[in-house]
């Protein structure tokens, strides 16, 4: 199975490329799983001018090709003035809509305190339910004081746990999905005739 | 192979003199730019199609009709022709007009539009974007072929008993280019046809132009109208030439900094690098169309965006005279050299009458 990671941490080392990857390894203890990170950081750029000239470069087209592709996602984003930070938001803005619907998501943030906790539940959650992903039940929030207190790695092991879940689960559901229509060139195509009759009064 | 130029038709500020044109201005320079067109011996003129500000061509057939009657050779057709917003029997008819006057140098390209908001004013709803480009081309081929039409659909009124006048001309209805960037429905749509498939790749990558061009050969061979290599494709192209390379970089660069579409975005150099843009010499602008055939195949129709971005009439037209003299030749003779025989040319009035007329001696010959 393949599990993507996307950490939109900004300074190096991030706390939210630490808590990722915390994540990440509790998912590769309980599931035989391919990882790869996309750090937004470094597409932050490209993310920038998909907007302005509205198709994505090379690096941030095969970001998002591993993220359409990928029978899981864990993301995880700073808290930045009450929320996910903006370019967090604008990887999935220029994702197509339809690339994570049915697809288990585990939602993380990192933030200073522990005040913006439920950023989780009224910004990251919404956003996934939005592009009809499966957000897994457990999300984690890490303020800086958690790195030194106890509970931690028991969400984490938690939230891990019931990706692998949905992730072993749904996979086999994914490669129905994936059956391939009668065209190349990757595209999904109906049939002219059946357009045409659809429209019949 | 055919070559030309298409019009978005922008009133932009030149970024360099801080002047915007008129609309009178930026619609005279249009019509000078059409005939600058065939004098320097291109084969097309398109013009767009806009309802809204800071865009002139809302009314293609007026402007291509009064270019009709100041040129001789010039194909005239559009880029596009808003089948989902315009009312197909109003299409049917100023297109069958069109043809009379301009002796059946006519053709156009369909689309759907970008701009949401004229969806709604022109009383549609953009949701139905594609449904309404199916129904509205399928409704138009009627009435172009046939003589009285009963019909019933979900977007228009029906028709009992009408005749959509004059008849296109020879009653051979004008050709059809579909213009789609990324809808495969559309590339299949023209496909089902055997219509003309147009690509506008200006703003793409080549992967992705090469993708939508796949699926719509494959899907023409699959229809029967031939060879995924015989189907009728057309690629946009967008360029700024100078003699002598730097020169042109230099002079472009603050029309492609401040310009609508990309402007701010990414740079010069990345989009050159990504895109079909092509900023440099003649030669440059020649190796780069060339490169199209690589992911294109042998295709019939290219055409060139040249005035945009509030570029002056004079650029454009000395722009028009190096595309005329160094670039459009060349391109000519390479494009011919290892042409697959059987791969024929974008159709135009002549050769659908011929082979519109062969078809009814056949029928005849049948029949005795």
């Amino acid at each position: 199975m393949k599990l993507v990671v996307v950490s939109a941490g900004l300074s190096v080392p991030s706390s939210t490329r630490l808590l990722a990857d915390r994540l990440a390894a509790a998912v590769d203890r309980q599931a035989d799983v391919d990882i790869q990170v996309v750090e937004l950081r470094d597409l932050a750029v490209e993310i920038a001018h998909n907007f302005t000239s509205g198709f994505p470069g090379r690096k941030l087209a095969d970001a998002l090709d591993a993220v359409t592709g990928a029978d899981g996602l864990i993301v995880v984003t700073p808290v930045f003035s009450a929320s996910y930070s903006g370019l967090f938001k604008s990887f999935f803005d220029v994702l197509e809509k339809d690339a994570l619907v049915g697809k288990p998501v585990l939602v993380a943030a990192t933030g200073g305190s522990a005040r913006h906790s439920l950023v989780l539940e009224h910004a990251m959650r919404p956003l996934f339910a939005y592009l009809r992903a499966v957000v897994v039940p457990t999300g984690v929030y890490a303020a800086s004081e958690d790195w030194g207190a106890e509970g931690l790695p028991e969400r984490i092991e938690r939230a891990a746990g019931e990706l692998t879940a949905l992730m072993s689960g749904l996979s086999g559901l994914s490669a129905r999905r994936s059956v391939p229509k009668p065209v190349s060139g990757g595209f999904e195509v109906i049939p002219f005739e059946q357009q045409l009759n659809a429209l019949r009064p | 192979m055919q070559f030309g130029i298409f019009s978005v038709g922008d009133v932009t500020p030149d970024p360099t003199t801080g002047r915007t044109p008129t609309e009178r201005e930026r619609i005279k320079a249009m019509v000078a730019i059409a005939l600058k067109a065939e004098e320097v011996g291109l084969d097309v003129f398109a013009t767009g199609e806009h309802h809204n500000p800071p865009f002139v061509p809302s009314s293609p057939t007026t402007m291509l009709g009064y270019i009709a009657a100041q040129t001789e050779k010039l194909i005239l057709s559009t880029s596009t022709t808003l089948i989902t917003t315009n009312d197909p029997v109003k299409i049917a008819e100023d297109f069958a007009m069109l043809q009379h006057l301009a002796d059946g140098r006519v053709d156009l390209m369909m689309g759907r539009g970008n701009t949401g908001p004229v969806y709604p004013w022109f009383g549609q709803d953009i949701r139905q974007g594609i449904n309404l480009a199916v129904e509205n081309y399928a409704l138009l081929r009627r009435l172009w072929r046939e003589d009285v039409v009963n019909w019933e659909g979900k977007f228009r009124t029906p028709l009992q008993g009408f005749t959509s006048t004059p008849r296109p001309l020879d009653d051979v209805p004008p050709f059809v280019w579909h213009g789609s960037i990324r809808s495969p429905e559309i590339a299949e749509q023209a496909a089902y046809y055997g219509d003309g498939f147009f690509h506008n790749n200006i703003f793409w990558p080549a992967d992705h132009t090469k993708k939508m061009i796949e699926l719509y050969r494959s899907r023409y061979a699959h229809y029967g109208h031939g060879t995924a290599e015989q189907a009728i494709v057309g690629l946009g192209g967008q360029v700024f030439m100078r003699k002598n390379s730097q020169d042109a970089v230099r002079e472009f660069r603050p029309y492609f900094n401040e310009a609508p579409v990309y402007g701010h975005g990414p740079s010069l150099e990345d989009f050159t690098d990504q895109t079909p843009l092509t900023v440099g010499s003649p030669q440059q602008v020649i190796e780069k169309t060339l490169a199209f055939r690589e992911y294109a195949g042998d295709y019939q129709r290219q055409l060139f965006l040249l005035d945009h971005a509030g570029l002056p009439l004079k650029t454009v037209l000395e722009q028009l005279d190096l595309l005329g003299e160094e670039v459009v030749p060349v391109l000519r003779a390479e494009f011919a050299k290892g042409w697959a025989a059987d791969v024929p040319d974008a159709p135009t009035h002549a050769s659908l009458l011929a082979a519109a007329q062969k078809e009814q001696q056949e029928k005849k010959e049948a029949a005795v």
